[in-house]
């Protein structure tokens, strides 16, 4: 089934239009990234779709009902999460701290039990503590737990981001370039996390511009440019299409023949 | 072991009545007063990260609403006659919060730098009320008489039950920001105040979170307002000026904002330096000027404020 | 009617320095980004510089002005370069928290410096006021309205025609790309607090005749001078003009057929009004100045 469906979505810049007429759908369960030249609107796709922006015409319909004009947290709370472009985390607290962050929606306390002091908070407490410690085991980050997030390397600070995002148990996971500045073996690894991420039952759509990445994990690719789509199929028929190849200019061509689709 | 020095500290200082004088005691009720409404302050200002300098509203609103309701009023279109000073405090931190609902509705719309003025405005227009709505408020006649507090057959006359009242009231609010902080919406505040997009990406929610912290901080000022009130047994429009929002500023950034400590030494510091440098014979002006200076040198050489710079010197040393 | 017409004369008169005290501010807020705690302090300055300068030594009215807005030129610069250059790119709780600490000491020096007692500044014009048909209007008054409108043009034009102006233009744009394109953002920091101060010290030095001179006198001007930048919208010189004018007005009806007690609260009830309906200000240019 659909988990979400964008139709006819375009997004307008005082004159300029960023996003024209969008139309795609993502079916649960699987990895759909979003390709496409610098501009094309992938990001903007993106804000949009995470509420972030609002769309000047078209649809969002997650789990069939139009997410468009809703508030961002609201859209969390459906269960939709997305990730941010530049590196997004709360910096002057612990890794620990983040995740629990991240854990917001799983918490049950009213401000009144919190004020009150009642024994079902400091259970929510312990229950949201051994969540965060399992979430940050998940990514290989318990060990650095008390540490700052603002003080992590580059890469450990954005597994962080995905993990924050996690934490707030995503039907959909958007994930904006999240391996953008990690080197090859970083960006392997993240693969990896990406596929045990697939299965827990989350679904993803990714923009990314590692193509090694993108026909690495991809079920399907969607590619955009100048805000509209130009194709859309699997990585091997992607990689093939003379209009993607053409709308990279031929660079990246050389490096998308030269990675292994995935069957 | 960190309770024990918690409780032994509390205890050290319920002891103060039984040997200081009259004096220091009056200063103490006083600095425990401005603690409770730098406390409350420090919530806002600390850890939601919202630049409030209104706050002296919400303290002279408690103050104004628990004195009048202790002491009756009679406008033209409506007649209260007195309540129990209990009743007349509990009046005062509704007042104070429901103050702080609007505030934080407010505050969402209105950001950043913007956000300052509107708060300064809104005390200031509140002044002005207080100043002109005679018929209310005595103007700057003042609401003078004001009942003290009632527990039972314990009337609050003495400086050294409003000691210990005074002493209770900044432990509940220690505590409560405390429970706050430690928690789901207390996380929130800080989220919000870190990183807002991100916040709301994980399903914070802006206003909400907002007019949690401005409701609970406003309520607790109100509270410090209607012990002031209830203490010093006179209210003027001058409880409005923008300097005490300004001391209660540099208690919470001396101390060390978003740091639970950071206003008790800031306020313990603020209100035990006026008397030390009065002892020194030294002007107000110049006392201010000293406060000035030191706001300065804080903000350049201890911006976290003095609480995180000595954990620091701590953990170094442990 | 006619009632109605003092009144917007008086409007007239008070709007103009209030719109110097506005702009003065929208620039230093605008370019820099700093909220100003200082700026009333530096009308008061403007007002003491006047006492100081015609009652304690003599001198000429009209020099003493002149003076009085350089001084205050001065002492604009001298903040800005020992308080602020450090804390370029801090946020702004950090450098509104030494504008604060700042504006305390300056005012608690004014006051230990010239004491409490309020003081008044004699002027040159004479005491009779010109009377038009039903209305009158002090020629004092009339020489600050004339004074006020020759620096508030004189202020555009820097802004649109010279090429500090134009640099000033465009770091309030985008600092970053100003800087790359090598405008110095140390000089234009200390110009634009320059020319803000010297516009609130020539408010200052204005009406400090007219009315008296007093230490905190400089709080309520600031307040209102916060007033007028939110009402123009932040950075418009011709938004930071016209809201001066009409705090005036509101200022002036609002104490004739309301209450004056209330006419202070005026300005800050307008604030807040239009930070709840129209947030960005009544004619905010948004991303420019000038």
């Amino acid at each position: 089934m659909d988990l979400l469906t964008v139709r006819g979505l375009s997004v307008r810049f005082g004159g300029l239009l960023a996003i024209e007429s969008l139309s795609l759908e993502v079916r649960e369960g699987e990895v759909l990234s979003l390709i496409g030249p610098n501009g094309a609107g992938k990001t903007t796709a993106f804000n949009a779709i995470s509420g972030y922006l609002r769309p000047s015409g078209g649809e969002v319909l997650f789990k069939d009902s139009n997410i468009v004009g809703r508030s961002t947290n609201d859209i969390a709370a459906l269960g939709l999460v997305r990730t941010f472009q530049k590196t997004s985390v709360f910096p002057s607290r612990s890794a620990l701290e983040n995740i629990l962050i991240g854990l917001h929606l799983r918490s049950k306390q009213s401000a009144l039990a919190i004020l009150l002091g009642l024994p079902s908070v400091a259970r929510d407490e312990r229950m949201l503590l051994a969540e965060a410690e399992r979430i940050l085991s998940f990514i290989n980050l318990q060990n650095k737990k008390d540490e700052l997030a603002g003080a992590l390397p580059y890469g450990e600070q954005r597994l962080l981001e995905v993990a924050i995002a996690l934490a707030a148990k995503p039907k959909l996971l958007l994930l904006d370039e999240p391996v953008s500045g990690m080197n090859p073996s970083e960006t392997a690894s993240f693969m990896a996390k990406l596929a045990e991420i697939r299965a827990l039952g989350i679904t993803i759509l990714l923009v990314e511009h590692d193509m090694k990445m993108v026909m690495g994990v991809s079920d399907r690719v969607v590619c955009l440019s100048q805000g509209r789509i130009i194709a859309s199929g699997t990585p091997a028929d992607i990689q093939r299409n003379p209009d993607v190849i053409r709308a990279y200019l031929g660079e990246r061509h050389k490096r998308a023949e030269g990675a292994r689709p995935r069957a | 072991m960190k309770s024990l020095v918690t409780v032994l500290g509390v205890a050290a200082l319920a002891s103060v009545p039984l040997w200081a004088d009259a004096y220091l005691l009056h200063v103490l009720v006083v600095t425990g007063i401005f603690m409770v409404a730098a406390i409350s302050l420090n919530l806002l200002l600390g850890y939601a990260g919202q630049l409030s300098l209104g706050h002296v509203a919400f303290f002279g609103i408690g103050a104004y609403a628990s004195a009048l309701v202790s002491l009756g009023f009679d406008i033209s279109f409506f007649t209260l006659k007195p309540k129990p000073v209990w009743m007349a405090m509990l009046a005062g931190i509704a007042a104070a919060g429901l103050c702080g609902w609007f505030i934080g509705r407010l505050s969402f719309k209105v950001r950043g730098a913007y956000f300052v003025i509107v708060s300064i405005s809104f005390a200031e227009v509140v002044r002005l009320v207080a100043v002109n709505w005679v018929e209310l408020t005595q103007g700057p006649m003042a609401l003078n008489n004001i009942p003290p507090l009632t527990l039972g057959s314990l009337t609050l006359w003495k400086k050294p039950e409003n000691y210990w009242l005074v002493l209770a009231v900044a432990v509940v609010s220690f505590i409560l920001v405390k429970r706050l902080v430690g928690s789901k919406a207390g996380r929130a505040m800080i989220a919000l105040r870190e990183n807002e997009p991100l916040a709301a990406s994980v399903g914070v929610d802006v206003t909400r979170t907002l007019v949690l912290a401005t409701i609970v901080s406003a309520a607790m000022a109100g509270a410090a307002g209607a012990l002031y009130a209830h203490y010093v047994r006179i209210v003027d429009p001058d409880v409005f000026l923008f300097i005490y929002t300004v001391t209660m500023v540099i208690m919470v950034v001396t101390g060390g904002k978003g740091t639970l400590a950071g206003p008790v030494v800031g306020g313990l510091i603020f209100g035990l330096l006026p008397e030390g440098l009065r002892a020194l014979a030294i002007k107000p002006e110049t006392q201010w000027i000293v406060y000035g200076v030191l706001m300065v040198l804080v903000v350049y050489f201890l911006p976290a404020g003095i609480v995180p710079a000595l954990k620091r010197r701590v953990r170094w040393i442990s | 009617m006619d009632q109605l017409l003092q009144h917007f004369l008086n409007a007239l008169m008070l709007g103009g320095t209030y719109a110097l005290l506005g702009i003065g501010l929208t620039l230093i807020f605008g370019i820099m980004r700093v909220v100003n705690f200082t700026h009333g302090e530096l009308y008061a300055f403007g007002a003491y510089m006047m006492y100081a300068l015609v009652m304690l030594s003599g001198a000429n009215f009209f020099v003493a002005l002149a003076l009085a807005v350089v001084l205050g030129a001065l002492l604009g610069a001298a903040l800005e370069f020992v308080l602020l250059r450090r804390l370029r790119g801090a946020d702004i709780d950090t450098t509104m928290l030494v504008m604060i600490g700042a504006w305390i000491a300056l005012q608690n020096a004014e006051q230990l410096a010239w004491t409490g007692v309020a003081k008044s500044i004699d002027n040159p014009f004479p005491a009779a006021p010109l009377v038009i048909g039903a209305v009158s209007v002090g020629w004092n008054r009339l020489f600050v309205f004339a004074v006020a409108l020759v620096l508030i043009g004189m202020t555009y034009l820097v802004i649109q025609k010279t090429k500090l102006g134009k640099a000033m233009r465009a770091t309030f744009q985008d600092r970053d790309t100003a800087a790359l394109m090598g405008i110095q953002i140390g000089h234009i920091h200390t110009v634009t607090f320059a020319l803000g101060s010297a516009l609130a010290a020539a408010a200052g030095a204005l009406l400090g005749p007219v009315f008296v001179a007093y230490p905190s006198m400089g709080d309520l001007a600031a307040a209102k001078a916060f007033a007028i930048v939110i009402l123009g919208g932040l950075g418009s010189i011709p938004g930071a003009t016209i809201g001066g004018f009409i705090l005036a007005l509101a200022e002036e009806l609002g104490a004739g057929y309301v209450s004056s007690g209330y006419r202070d609260a005026m300005g800050f009830l307008l604030i807040i009004a239009i930070l709840v309906f129209k947030p960005t200000g009544l004619f905010a240019q948004k991303e420019r100045i000038g």
